[in-house]
């Protein structure tokens, strides 16, 4: 197991990305998300001195559309695939938390 | 506790606590976010329209939908980049990246963003004051949808559920992220104003407060008079006018010197403005930077604009309200930050008033007519040449300064010349002769107000020199010149010994 990623490491990430994991999984996601870091760490071990970080694996920059109007989605189309519609708008849940 | 609105000290602005007199500093840094005024959204050829019916401007892109993929708009880089030059920014080769958090608004589950390599970094604005606002960055990132919280109390805490609307989800957004160089409320508005005014002319926004189009968060902090160290800042949100703006930042600077002064923490944290009470709200505690889990937007290469284009931005760049105001205030021999100059840049009439100056009008006396008389709609046709003559009228003692007011306003409604419409009103420079005949009959007329004039202290003196005026032009019809009239008064008291 990796020695840089913790069970609380994980249990938190599960958190924020709204995950219920039991104590098994958690168990389990710990050692092979550790294995994955170890495998990033094979990589740290070399010397990468003046190698940019890659932002994108194809070699482009720049990729521009014009601001030009498009058709869009039907509105009645998009509202009937919603499970709760109010008023020409989406119905979700109460919000406990505040916007971030 | 009291709040001084003259910088004291030097550069400081101070807020004193009624407790123990001590003096504290308040600390503001801006983040402005401002929806670009592009014909369609950041990633998606929808409409970037404001107002329009519920869900009508929506597509696969802005609603999230699995396997739509986002396409950058050129017009938003554009944008984008005259704004950071407007604001003396470097333009970096930048990257997009998400930040991850759940809210029904943001219908993909993240918002993409610019995070650690931002198009625009460490720039500034310069305030008519004299105050330069450093910016740190000015990045490009989505707009979320529109939350309509329904039944409970109508607000967040207490609703039953939303509706939610994404026709502004994904509309462009450039965020502006000030240094904390902003020392009181009032400095705050007008950094905003002077904002506004780059984003207007620009055409990089319509930035309209009470549409949502520009949107101010502050982060307030406060010192004692002589700390450098930054004391832990609140960042307010929910500021949606320039005069919530300032009340916010006192009622919050006040809040944490009251904190301090018990010798409480503050915390840092997310507060609500309320405006119907008068206060900050507590918000949830600011999530670490890192909860976000920001990392690179696989969807989207990076952006690298050449140096060809950003030295075509420059070159197209219109000439910016600092250095509009530079201009007016050398041509017109007076300080740049007279409010006159200001005011000129911000009605447009600056161009007019240079040309009013170059045709021979006294400057100071331009600018004063551009403040004070012409505020309402066609002052920018006025024709130079006759403003400056009538400005020539005025100081040649041929018109008082009530009279070339009215004139001024005939000029605007009619275009006619200043001599012609003066001489329609009957406005005639009235011989000095005349007027010492009449104001020594008014004298006469009223010995014992006159003896108190002479005689009494400033304030009597002060009414009495209202009284012996208002006689005095009713009895010219307006025509007297009010300077006149007060050496003519100060001469004959001081004749009577």
């Amino acid at each position: 197991m990796s020695a840089r990623l913790t069970r609380d490491n994980v249990a938190k990430v599960a958190d924020l990305a709204r995950l219920n994991l039991t104590e098994a999984e958690l168990e389990r996601y710990t050692e092979q998300l550790g294995a994955v870091l170890d495998h990033a760490e094979d990589v740290a071990s070399l010397d990468l001195e003046g190698v940019p970080p890659t932002a994108h694996p194809l070699p482009l920059v720049n990729v521009l559309r014009d601001d030009v109007v498009v058709e869009g989605v039907d509105r009645e189309e998009v509202l009937s695939q919603a499970p709760s519609v109010e008023d020409r708008r989406f119905r979700v849940p109460a919000i406990l938390g505040e916007e971030p | 506790m009291t709040l001084t609105h003259e910088p004291i000290e030097g550069e400081h602005f101070v807020v004193v606590s009624e407790t123990t007199g001590d003096s504290w500093e308040i600390v503001v840094g801006l983040e402005v976010h401002c929806e670009l005024a592009t014909a369609t959204k950041l990633f998606c050829g929808c409409p970037n329209m404001f107002g329009d019916e519920p869900n009508t401007n929506v597509c696969p892109v802005c609603l999230g939908l699995p396997g739509s993929l986002p396409v950058l708009n050129h017009n938003v880089v554009e944008l984008a980049m005259r704004l950071g030059r407007a604001l003396h920014c470097e333009v970096e080769p930048s990257v997009f990246a998400r930040k991850n958090y759940f809210y029904p608004d943001m219908p993909k589950d993240y918002q993409v963003s610019q995070f650690d390599q931002p198009i625009n970094v460490d720039g500034w604005l310069d305030l008519p004051d004299g105050t330069r606002v450093g910016i740190e960055r000015a990045h490009i990132e989505e707009d979320t949808g529109k939350n309509t919280h329904a039944g409970g109390s109508g607000r967040i805490h207490g609703a039953d559920y939303s509706l939610v609307d994404y026709n502004r989800a994904g509309v462009p957004l450039v965020e502006i992220v000030g240094r904390p160089h902003i020392r009181h409320p009032e400095q705050a508005k007008t950094y905003i104003d002077e904002l506004r005014a780059i984003l207007l002319t620009t055409g990089a926004s319509d930035a309209k407060m009470e549409e949502g189009s520009l949107r101010v968060d502050a982060n307030v902090s406060v010192r004692r008079v002589g700390d450098t160290a930054l004391g832990t800042r609140c960042e307010v949100k929910n500021l949606n006018s320039l005069r919530s703006l300032g009340r916010a930042i006192e009622y919050e600077a006040r809040r944490q010197v009251d904190l301090l002064e018990t010798g409480e923490r503050i915390k840092q944290e997310t507060r609500h403005w309320d405006e119907g009470a008068g206060r900050t709200r507590a918000g949830r505690s600011k999530e670490e930077a890192e909860d976000y889990r920001y990392f690179q937007e696989p969807d989207l290469v990076p952006l690298a604009p050449s140096a060809e284009w950003i030295a075509a931005i420059d070159a197209a760049m219109p000439p910016l309200p600092a250095a509009r105001r530079d201009e007016l205030a050398s041509s017109a021999g007076v300080a740049v930050t007279e409010s006159s100059v200001v005011i000129a840049v911000q009605r447009d009439l600056d161009q007019l008033a240079l040309a009013t100056i170059a045709a021979g009008g006294d400057g100071k006396r331009v600018l004063t007519h551009v403040e004070h008389n012409l505020s309402g709609d066609g002052a920018a046709d006025l024709n130079p040449a006759t403003f400056a003559q009538l400005v020539g009228l005025e100081l040649g003692g041929q018109l008082t300064a009530t009279q070339a007011k009215t004139v001024l306003a005939e000029m605007v409604t009619s275009g006619r010349a200043p001599d012609v419409i003066a001489a329609e009103l009957g406005f005639e420079a009235m011989d000095s002769s005349e007027l010492e005949g009449i104001v020594d009959g008014l004298i006469a007329e009223s010995p014992e107000e006159w003896a108190d004039f002479c005689t009494g202290d400033d304030k009597k003196r002060g009414k009495l020199q209202g009284f012996f005026t208002g006689k005095i032009m009713k009895a010219t019809k307006g025509q007297a010149d009010g300077k006149a009239v007060a050496a003519l008064l100060e001469s004959r008291r001081a004749d009577r010994g």
